[in-house]
This record gives C-alpha cells, sequence and structure tokens, in this order.
C-alpha cells in the first residue's frame, strides 16, 4: 500500500507528534508498505529518506502561545506536488486542526483520507474560532482517528463528529530487549519525566521517600529525567541525599536500560496524563509499576491487574504500596509478566495493523489519492468531468 | 444617492451567490464522500460474507455450524442488491452467526490448533473489524450531509437538487468476541 502521512509541526523539533509520525512510518515500512512523510522542517539535512521537506515553519502566535506552523503559497505547492506525484492509496493527516500542512493536504487532496486527532479538550478554543475553516477540511476526511479518550471527546462534543480510538504506538523491542545493569547492592526504585514539573509528581515520591527507607535501608532512588537534579537533593533532607541517584536526561537506550534494572517503577503523576506511554516502556522493560490512580494509568494498567494504583497525591498510601511490592518478590514477577504481555498490546505492530484495517475500510473500492482541483479558478475549468459518480 | 443603493445591492447579491456556490460545493463533497463510504462499507460485507462460505466449505467449523453459517452467508450475499433495510437484517444475521460460532477466546484458541489454515481465523477478524469501521465512517458521512442539508437555505432553495436524503446503515456488526484481540 502507499501511504502519505502528513506530519503538521517542525520534523527537528522534539515532540510527541513527530515521534509518533516517526514510530508510525518506520513500523509501516517494516511492514512492507511504501510510505513517504511530508513534514515542516528547520534543516532539510536532518530529515530521514522517506520524508519530504514541507517547508520551514514560522514563528506565530496561536492558540495563546507561539506555535511554529508552516502555511502559505509555497507551502501549499509543496503539498500539492507532493501529492500530484506521491500517487497514495490513502492520505494520513496529523492534526487537521492545527492550521498547517495537514488543513493544506485535505484541501489538496480528494480520496481516501484518514486523520488523527492528538490534542485534548484543552485546546478546544480553536475548534470553536475556525470552526467553519475546520469543518471544510473535516468534510474530506473519511475516516477520524482519536489517540486518547480525551481527544475523542473532544471530536465528539465540539465537531459533532464520531472517532475511532486507537492508542499511541509505543516501540516495545528497545525495552523489551534491555539488558539491566544492576550497579545498586539494595532494591532501585526509580522516577523518570521533567524534575521541575509539579505535576509529574516527584514531591509526592520525596515525601513518600522516607517512609520506604525506615523500612528498606537499602532501597536506592533513581530520578531521570529533564530538571535541575542538585536543586532536586537540595530540597530533600541531607542524611537521604546519598540514597538517591540523579541519572538525568538519558539517551532512548540508557533509558532502556535503566528502566530494566529497576525493581519498582513509580509513576507519582498528579494529572495531565491523558496516556502514559513511560509506564508501557517500563512494563515492556519489565519494571513491576506503581502509579497514581489517573484515570489514564488505569486503563494502561487494565484497572490495576498490570500494576499497583495508589491514591494520587497520597505519599503515605505511595509508600505503603512500594514497601509491600520491596517485601514480596513473586508478586513483583507477577506484575513483570504481566506488565511485558499488557505492553505488546501497544506495540507499534498491533497499532500498524489496526491502523491498516482502517485504511483497508476507506481504499476498499477506491482509486487512491489525487489532486484536488475544484476550488482552484484555473484548476475549475480545465477540469474533467469526475470519475465514478453514481448519482 | 440611488447608485449606492445599487453598489449595495450588487455587493449582497454576490456575497448570497458566492455563499450559496459554497454550499453547494460542500453538499456535493459530502455527497460524494457517502458515495465512497458506501461502496467501502459495501466491498468490506461481501467479502467478511465471501469469507464466512469459504470457511463453511472448510472444515474448520463442525457440520452443524457449517450449515448455519453458509446459510446465513449466502442470505446476506443474496440481499446485497436490495433494500437497506433487508440487507441490515440479513447481515446481522451472519454477525450473530458468527459469534454464536466463536463465543470466547478459548473456542477460538481450539479452532486455531485443529484449523487447517491458521490463517483463516486472523482473516475472519480482520474482515469482521473492518466491517465494523466502513459502517462507522459511512453512517458518520450520513451524518455530516445531514447536518448541512437540515439547514433552512438548502432546504429552501433546493441546493442538494434530486439527491436522495442520505440514509444510515443500521446493523449488527460486533465482531466475535472470541476474536478480539483486545
Amino acid at each position: 500500500m502507499r501511504i502519505g502521512i502528513v506530519c503538521p509541526y517542525a520534523w527537528d523539533v522534539p515532540g510527541g507528534v513527530q515521534a509518533h509520525v516517526r514510530d508510525q512510518a518506520e513500523t509501516l515500512i517494516g511492514l512492507g508498505h511504501d510510505v513517504s512523510v511530508i513534514t515542516p522542517v528547520e534543516n532539510p539535512a536532518a530529515l530521514p529518506i522517506y520524508a519530504v521537506d514541507g517547508g520551514r515553519p514560522r514563528a506565530v502566535p496561536y492558540n495563546g502561545s507561539v506555535a511554529r506552523l508552516t502555511f502559505g503559497v509555497k507551502a501549499t505547492a509543496r503539498v500539492r506536488r507532493w501529492i500530484r506525484e506521491g500517487n497514495f492509496d490513502v492520505l494520513h493527516v496529523h492534526e487537521p486542526l492545527a492550521p498547517s500542512l495537514g488543513v493544506l493536504a485535505c484541501w489538496a487532496a480528494r480520496g481516501p483520507i484518514v486523520a488523527t486527532v492528538h490534542s485534548s479538550i484543552e485546546r478546544s478554543r480553536v475548534l470553536v474560532t475556525g470552526y467553519y475553516l475546520a469543518q471544510t477540511a473535516l468534510e474530506k476526511i473519511s475516516a477520524l482517528i482519536a489517540v486518547s479518550e480525551y481527544a475523542r471527546r473532544t471530536i465528539v462534543d465540539h465537531l459533532g463528529a464520531d472517532a475511532v480510538l486507537i492508542p499511541n504506538g509505543v516501540r516495545i523491542a528497545p525495552f523489551a530487549d534491555a539488558v539491566p545493569l544492576r550497579p545498586w547492592p539494595g532494591p532501585a526504585v526509580g522516577f523518570l519525566g521533567r524534575m521541575d514539573e509539579p505535576r509529574k509528581g516527584l514531591p509526592v515520591l520525596l515525601d513518600a521517600w522516607p517512609g520506604i527507607r525506615a523500612r528498606h535501608p537499602e532501597a536506592r532512588l533513581v530520578l531521570m529525567g529533564p530538571g535541575d537534579g542538585d536543586e532536586i537533593l537540595a530540597s530533600v533532607a541531607d542524611e537521604y541525599v546519598p540514597s538517591i541517584t540523579c541519572l538525568g536526561l538519558l539517551s532512548e537506550s540508557d533509558k532502556a536500560a535503566a528502566l530494566a534494572s529497576l525493581d519498582i517503577y513509580v509513576a507519582p503523576n498528579t494529572g495531565g496524563e491523558s496516556f502514559g506511554i513511560v509506564l508501557l516502556e517500563a512494563m515492556a522493560a519489565g519494571a513491576p509499576v506503581v502509579a497514581s490512580d489517573l484515570d489514564a494509568f488505569a486503563r494502561v494498567l487494565d484497572g490495576g491487574r498490570c500494576g499497583m494504583m495508589f491514591p494520587m497525591g497520597d505519599p503515605e498510601a505511595l509508600a505503603a504500596s512500594v514497601n509491600a511490592l520491596l517485601d514480596d518478590a513473586s508478586a513483583r514477577e507477577h506484575l513483570t509478566e504481566a506488565g511485558r504481555r499488557r505492553a505488546t498490546a501497544y506495540d507499534w505492530t498491533t497499532v500498524a495493523g489496526d491502523l491498516l484495517d482502517v485504511y483497508a475500510s476507506v481504499t476498499a473500492g477506491q482509486r487512491g489519492v489525487h489532486e484536488d482541483l475544484r476550488g482552484q479558478i484555473v484548476g475549475r475549468l480545465a477540469r474533467r468531468r469526475p470519475e465514478g459518480r453514481s448519482r | 444617492m440611488s447608485m449606492w443603493w445599487w453598489v449595495f445591492a450588487g455587493v449582497l447579491v454576490v456575497l448570497v451567490g458566492l455563499y450559496l456556490s459554497m454550499t453547494a460545493g460542500r453538499l456535493d463533497r459530502l455527497h460524494r464522500r457517502i458515495d465512497t463510504s458506501r461502496q467501502a462499507l459495501d466491498t468490506q460485507l461481501l467479502q467478511r460474507s465471501a469469507l464466512c462460505l469459504e470457511i463453511a466449505s472448510s472444515s474448520l467449523f463442525d457440520p452443524a455450524t457449517a450449515v448455519v453459517l453458509a446459510d446465513s452467508a449466502h442470505a446476506a450475499r443474496a440481499s446485497a442488491d436490495g433494500d437497506v433495510i433487508v440487507r441490515g437484517l440479513a447481515e446481522s444475521d451472519l454477525t450473530r452467526v458468527l459469534v454464536a460460532a466463536i463465543p470466547d477466546p478459548q473456542d477460538a484458541e481450539v479452532l486455531r490448533e485443529e484449523s487447517p489454515d491458521p490463517g483463516m481465523l486472523e482473516d475472519l477478524r480482520q474482515a469482521c473489524v473492518r466491517v465494523q469501521l466502513s459502517r462507522r465512517f459511512h453512517n458518520d458521512a450520513v451524518r455530516a450531509c445531514r447536518q448541512v442539508r437540515k439547514q433552512r437555505l438548502v432546504r429552501w432553495l433546493r441546493l442538494a437538487g434530486r439527491t436522495p436524503w442520505p440514509v444510515t446503515v443500521e446493523m449488527d456488526d460486533t465482531p466475535p468476541p472470541g476474536l478480539s484481540v483486545r
């Protein structure tokens, strides 16, 4: 199958949507499909072989902050050429409501178009202001996908449209194959995420730490992720500082090895999570998970069957859960096993299978994606009778 | 003074004309989308019933299940060109037979072990999922089109022409519980 994917945000700026597009493209290529991605990019030399330069993003004030988006005459011309020359069976647009390449692609193409909505309810103000504009693009989309229940609600509530839920994928293999290092004598408890972002919940874990050390004096706390480690250590009572290791921001492979080395992975988040990819990465690496009882986490943990949950923001409950799990090796083994099995359900190959089902259900009996010349004054005159019209 | 009135009236006519032309364009797009989603659903339904016939004639199921499956698959195919409601009922019957044939994962496990062609059950799962998806997409296209056609101006000026009022396809399309992955 020839699949054209449109990424709305700059390829060389880190972000969730970009990572999603990269994993999607590479998984589909791995399954033997022909994939081309068009994306804004700052430095075209950074593009992988399957990606096409959609133009430089420009910083504009949008939706209350500065967004880097690509639009304008040149971008439109590039998208049109890409569609004309791509000969795609299906077009997959990401974030069709962002005023970037996605909307341009919807306008420039006709035929089977699939779109994935990533953003959730907080951003929905845009939908109201750009309602009419959004509708004209949405009307051409044959299938809408939401990556989370929150994103789905946004679509249902604000556009009145239906969307299929296909969760984010995780690339399991690098985590499942990671080799544990275990450089510490005692049991290791880990945290991964922005240390200075309160919603990631590090303060809750630090408050629980004395209670865990009291029961397990050998225990070590491993902190991973961006943020000032020294500042964090300065906020901890002196006697606990030697038991805490700050690894800082890690590369993907180091992250996998570190997660695999943990006896318990803790996700003490206090909100703002719509999915919980890190949980799945930890589970794939074989680390038993203790997480706060957010809806998103409960879903990933299958209501607590694949990990332990504690009441959000409660350090004592967290300490009690961690202590109970550290005391019980067979429970940890059980969670490792269940976690690994759960993670495969979210593996990108599984997700790609779901996507291919969606593609098949919109492309059946169709002749692929063409350039849409209606709406272009010259194109309108040059248009031949549309083929395959039954009425 | 009266010249300005003419200019004003002219601008108004142009604006209304533009709006109507845009709405007509939208309707055209929406009808086209319904056409294509309907074709896609049709293809998926035919693929599912064809696969069911193939499975019924293989030795995957016991003879009793095979007879019932073949019967309902035939009925579904025979109704393909007829009324959309009759067809929905026939396809729902096929769905119910499939659900009864593979009620839970243990049954699927047994079938998979004894199957002459292990890929067959996976194909069946895929066909059922794809029917469900394409019906959902089709009905969503119908909903979007109805939303525009309900507008007063569209009704009064008959912008939709003689295109019939779009109808959703109603049927039971639950994939057999034994085959679902998640």
